[in-house]
């Protein structure tokens, strides 16, 4: 008798245990720490420990334990390898990180066969969270900003002919391809698109620019991958005057990311881009997510879209983790608990579409211009609410599948 | 000179040559050392199961690295460009899966072997009447272009986002791919033990002998009458297969393929590692990819960011201190050691 | 026909500048790679250290932005010295292939280093008010810091020229170029001027990095990303000639910038299609000996 009593004590008591047993859950963050596009995991990297540094009582008693690792060049192989080995070698339980899509894209078969969900912070080809049910995408997809930005140029812009100028790989393709759906169908005219050389090429634009300006469309519509690229569009734009010839500048936020705007200079000014953040956003969640920035970072470090998206991507897995009281075992239910998840975060609200598990967000219409104290900054000119990714709305192409 | 003497110099010149006719015969006779690789491979796969996908990568990288010996280290070919060779491989793969729908592994390896081979011999014919910078740059240009080009025909090959779920049959119809990559790896070990086997007999073969002659004196081989154009072609296509066959385990280890297979990068890392190892010994390239991807893996999860320093001063100190590369060095040692043993 | 003497304009305007930039960073490249042999893959290191400085001198010190090139030429000329005196002298007598591995790994070891003190976000650099905006000359306005680049080009290849085809030391440098051996044998010191111009090529270097902020923008990874660049300039002009780097400067630069004006579609094809052009006609390059 009194062995069986206590067996069952025992039972009742690992009952106990595992309901109030503190956790630490193995997050996986891949981005790219070297080479080339290492500004870009930068500003994701510095937006997940910011969250996990003010965030990690609200998890309690559970922990996290963040392995990161390189994602390297944009191939897919590294961080498959990466990727793989975090899950079968670290047993980590959430993915998270990816700034490019080749990583997703080459990932996909992994995550559905180990079943652990892949929270994406950045890669933005659209047809990305078809290829398995385990993926989250907490970005964007390219068509967020520009399919919106079609509509809203020809209509409020008064842009009635556009030249559209891209850097020659899918996401350049994929935002052209957006753009020049949504202005379309609101009546405008494409007079050319300028397919501007691969991201490993040199970024002097001059020559296309030039081309551009010699056509004298009302907007130019320009794609180019948001960083050293950024700042080579604003160079060349400003010294071919192409503003004074009555040419404006339209495109993503990809074309003034928050870090880069405060070099780009007068050129810049006027500038107007569909987007989803900027640190300008006037919403109580991002100036205190600015202020929180600032102080851990120095006033000359700024936050942009990236980071706004990595911020979101933690908050959505601190909220998952909650949810399940640490249990992240089951990636299904993972990835469950994140579908309709929503919150307001710097970039406003936004919400996990349960059908598609993309993210539902604002787009903001914004432009550049001097403020006061002689800084650029961006204001808003008009939103889009709760903009879902359109390239599967409408079925385009893969995203149709 | 008397009777006595005269015999006593034949003597000693018949004895140096039965020497030297002995080491030309024992030397490609296999020795027990050459064991010590592939052992430590089949060790590797039951001491760290958790690790073969990485396992795969260095293995692939390794086979890679011997067909840049193959002509780099024993005809002296230098390129920049053997990633075209990698780059067509991996497509042929990639296309045969996501354009035609054939997964069948090996048979994919042998059309990924000839469509490369083909390239090889085309580009071969053309590029190897040069030399020195230009031969590097005419290569280089060559990756460059067939990226290029498919790129223009992203629709045919996907572009920078590359062919996603490129998954092939189970190997022999049986053996199934799985998670921890343990078929795969052993699959990519097999295949890398044939092409060495077949490796090993071109360089030991009057062929063999002749591409060093090349290598060492180009002008001597000429004016014995060898035909040194035609030999290099040939090295160079059977080099540009195995390439392919590389590139080929590299779709088939990732289910993936970009265009970035055709990166300057590509070609640059593999000529390091084999450098790193050392040229023309075969081995070279086990040590050079081993060496340079472990490390490489173990400081870039030391320090994400900033790995590329440990990277770096290995390539520097390397230069320095053992400038034949890691084998030179042991066999330096190897050496030094023995003369000390010996009488 | 106005419209296409106009687009002509553009193109020679920008490739004149785009070739001036490419000039400039890949002639020390030539002369080292033609007089030592040495391939010096480290090469784009030097030009990316010497725009940090720029960034450094102009954006922490208050130094304007042509004093500042010139304090980070001679400060990186000046610094390149040791590593020429203690590392790169080891290796002349080394095969091309050790040259490599110990360059690349320079350049992997100062990307790490500058990633260090820099961070990877990318620089940009404060021009002076006369250098922003374009000058009008006329007939048509251009913008001002390419011509600043044009002009400073043209200026530096005019003393190039008379530094080597008038001086003593140029006659030197070029007598080391074509024979080695006979020019140590009449007395040249082919150790001190290597030197000299190893400094001259990396300052030259410095300078071309200092200039291309403005261009294209900085990030540690400057140093590998342009190096393909700077060796098909260096092939297709010939190793060592000063009129060679000249030439395929020029030519590949403005048929780059033509190619992407009238045949965007082709993409990079087209620098590369120019390069095996000419390297299959000349093997040796313009100007370098066969």
């Amino acid at each position: 008798m009194h062995l069986l009593r206590w067996l069952g004590m025992a039972a009742v008591a690992l009952a106990m245990g595992g309901y109030a047993h503190a956790a630490t859950v193995k997050i996986g963050v891949v981005l790219p720490y070297s080479g080339a596009n290492a500004d870009l995991g930068h500003q994701i990297d510095k937006a997940f420990d910011l969250y996990v540094k003010l965030h990690a009582n609200d998890i309690a008693p559970h922990k996290v334990e963040i392995i990161k690792r390189d994602e390297g060049p944009p191939t897919g192989a590294q961080a498959k390898t990466v990727t793989t080995e975090l899950i079968t070698n670290d047993k980590v339980q959430v993915v998270t990180g990816f700034v490019f899509s080749p990583s997703a894209i080459a990932l996909a078969p992994v995550i559905t066969q180990a079943k652990v969900p892949m929270i994406i912070a950045n890669a933005g080809t659209a047809w990305i969270t078809n290829l398995s049910p385990y993926i989250v995408r907490l970005s964007f997809s390219m068509w967020h900003p520009a399919y919106p930005m079609g509509a809203y140029a020809y209509d409020k812009i008064g842009c009635k002919t556009v030249a559209m100028a891209y850097t020659d790989f899918p996401p350049g393709k994929d935002s052209t391809e957006a753009f020049r759906t949504g202005y379309e169908k609101a009546g405008g005219k494409i007079v050319d698109s300028i397919p501007m050389g691969s991201p490993v090429q040199v970024p002097d634009f001059t020559p296309f620019f030039q081309k551009i300006k010699d056509e004298h469309p009302d907007c130019m519509y320009v794609f180019i991958p948001s960083g050293a690229h950024a700042a080579g569009v604003m160079k060349a734009y400003g010294e071919l005057g192409m503003r004074k010839a009555g040419i404006k500048l339209i495109g993503p936020m990809d074309l003034i990311p928050d870090n880069k705007l405060q070099d780009m200079g007068e050129a810049a000014i006027g500038t107007i881009v569909m987007g989803h953040y900027a640190r300008d956003l006037d919403n109580p969640q991002n100036k205190a997510f600015v202020a929180e920035w600032h102080k851990a970072y120095g006033p000359d470090s700024y936050p942009d879209f990236m980071s706004a998206a990595g911020w979101d991507t933690m908050h959505a897995i601190f909220d998952t983790i909650k949810k399940l009281n640490g249990d992240l075992s089951d990636g299904a239910k993972v990835v469950d608990a994140l579908k309709g998840w929503s919150t307001n975060g710097p970039r406003g609200h936004v919400m996990i579409d349960p059908a598609t598990r993309d993210i539902v967000q604002d787009e903001h219409a914004m432009e550049v211009y001097r403020q006061p104290d002689g800084k650029l900054g961006e204001r808003v000119l008009g939103t889009v609410k709760a903009v879902k990714d359109e390239c599967k709305v409408l079925k385009v192409g893969r995203c149709a599948s | 000179m008397d009777a006595s003497e005269t015999q006593a110099v034949l003597s000693a010149r018949s004895a140096a040559r039965a020497r030297a006719a002995d080491y030309l015969a024992r030397r490609h006779r296999f020795r027990w050392p050459e064991c010590l690789p592939w052992l430590l491979a089949i060790a590797a796969f039951f001491l760290l199961p958790d690790r073969m996908t990485f396992g795969a990568q260095v293995l692939i990288m390794v086979m890679f690295a011997l067909s840049l010996d193959l002509i780099l280290g024993y005809a002296g070919i230098v390129t920049l460009g053997h990633a075209a060779f990698f780059g067509v491989g991996a497509y042929t793969v990639g296309l045969l899966i996501a354009r035609l729908g054939y997964t069948e592994p090996i048979s994919s390896l042998c059309a990924a072997a000839m469509v490369a081979a083909l390239i090889g011999f085309g580009t071969g014919w053309f590029l190897l009447r040069y030399r020195g910078l230009t031969l590097l740059m005419l290569t280089l240009a060559t990756a460059i272009m067939l990226q290029e080009t498919g790129n223009l025909r992203s629709d045919i090959s996907g572009g920078y986002d590359g062919l996603p779920g490129l998954t092939i049959a189970p190997l022999f119809g049986i053996f199934q791919y799985d998670l921890y990559g343990h078929v795969n790896y052993l699959y990519v070990l097999g295949v890398l033990g044939l092409i060495f086997f077949f490796v090993r007999r071109i360089v030991y073969s009057p062929f063999g002998q002749a591409l060093t002659g090349i290598r060492e004196n180009v002008r001597r081989m000429h004016a014995i009458g060898s035909p040194v154009h035609r030999r290099l072609v040939t090295v160079y296509t059977i080099a540009a297969a195995i390439a392919g066959v590389a590139g080929a385990l590299f779709t088939q280890t990732n289910a993936y393929v970009t265009l970035a297979v055709f990166d300057f990068d590509v070609s640059a890392k593999v000529m390091v590692m084999l450098i790193l190892g050392g040229t023309g010994r075969l081995y070279g390239a086990f040590a050079g990819a081993v060496v340079y991807m472990v490390l490489e893996d173990y400081f870039s999860k030391m320090s994400p960011t900033f790995w590329q320093f440990g990277i770096g001063l290995l390539l520097v100190l390397t230069v320095l201190f053992a400038p034949r590369g890691i084998l030179g060095l042991i066999e330096g040692a190897s050496g030094r050691a023995a003369r000390r043993a010996g009488p | 026909m106005p419209h296409i003497v106009s687009i002509a304009v553009s193109i020679l305007f920008d490739g004149l500048a785009y070739a001036m930039f490419l000039f400039i960073t890949s002639v020390g490249l030539s002369v080292t790679m033609g007089l030592m042999n040495f391939v010096n893959l480290a090469h784009g290191a030097f030009a990316m250290a010497g725009g940090y400085i720029v960034v450094t001198l102009t954006r922490s010190s208050g130094v304007d932005f042509v004093p500042a090139l010139i304090i980070a030429a001679v400060t990186v000329g000046a610094a390149s010295v040791p590593f020429e005196r203690y590392l790169y002298r080891r290796l002349y007598k080394a095969t091309d292939l050790e040259q490599v591995l110990l360059t690349i790994g320079l350049a992997f070891m100062a990307i790490a280093v500058f990633t260090y003190f820099y961070g990877p976000i990318p620089k940009s650099v404060p021009l002076p008010r006369w250098l922003q905006g374009d000058v009008n000359l006329g007939f048509r306005a251009f913008p001002s810091y390419r011509a600043f680049l044009i002009v400073l080009g043209a200026a530096l290849i005019a003393v190039l020229w008379y530094a080597f085809e008038r001086t003593n030391i140029g006659a030197k440098i070029r007598a080391a170029v074509d024979n080695r051996r006979m020019a140590e044998s009449v007395g040249i010191n082919v150790d001190r001027l290597f030197t000299l111009t190893f400094a001259l090529g990396s300052a030259l270097a410095a300078l071309g990095g200092g200039l291309a902020i403005q261009l294209f923008g900085l990030t540690p990874s400057f140093a590998v990303i342009y190096l393909v660049l700077f060796l098909i300039v260096v092939a297709v002009g010939g190793l060592g000639s000063l009129k060679g780097t000249l030439l395929a400067a020029l030519i590949l630069g403005v048929f780059d910038t033509a190619g992407k004006y009238l045949l965007a579609d082709a993409g990079g094809f087209f620098i590369y299609a120019v390069t095996v052009l000419v390297l299959l006609v000349k093997p040796a390059g313009f100007y370098g000996r066969e």
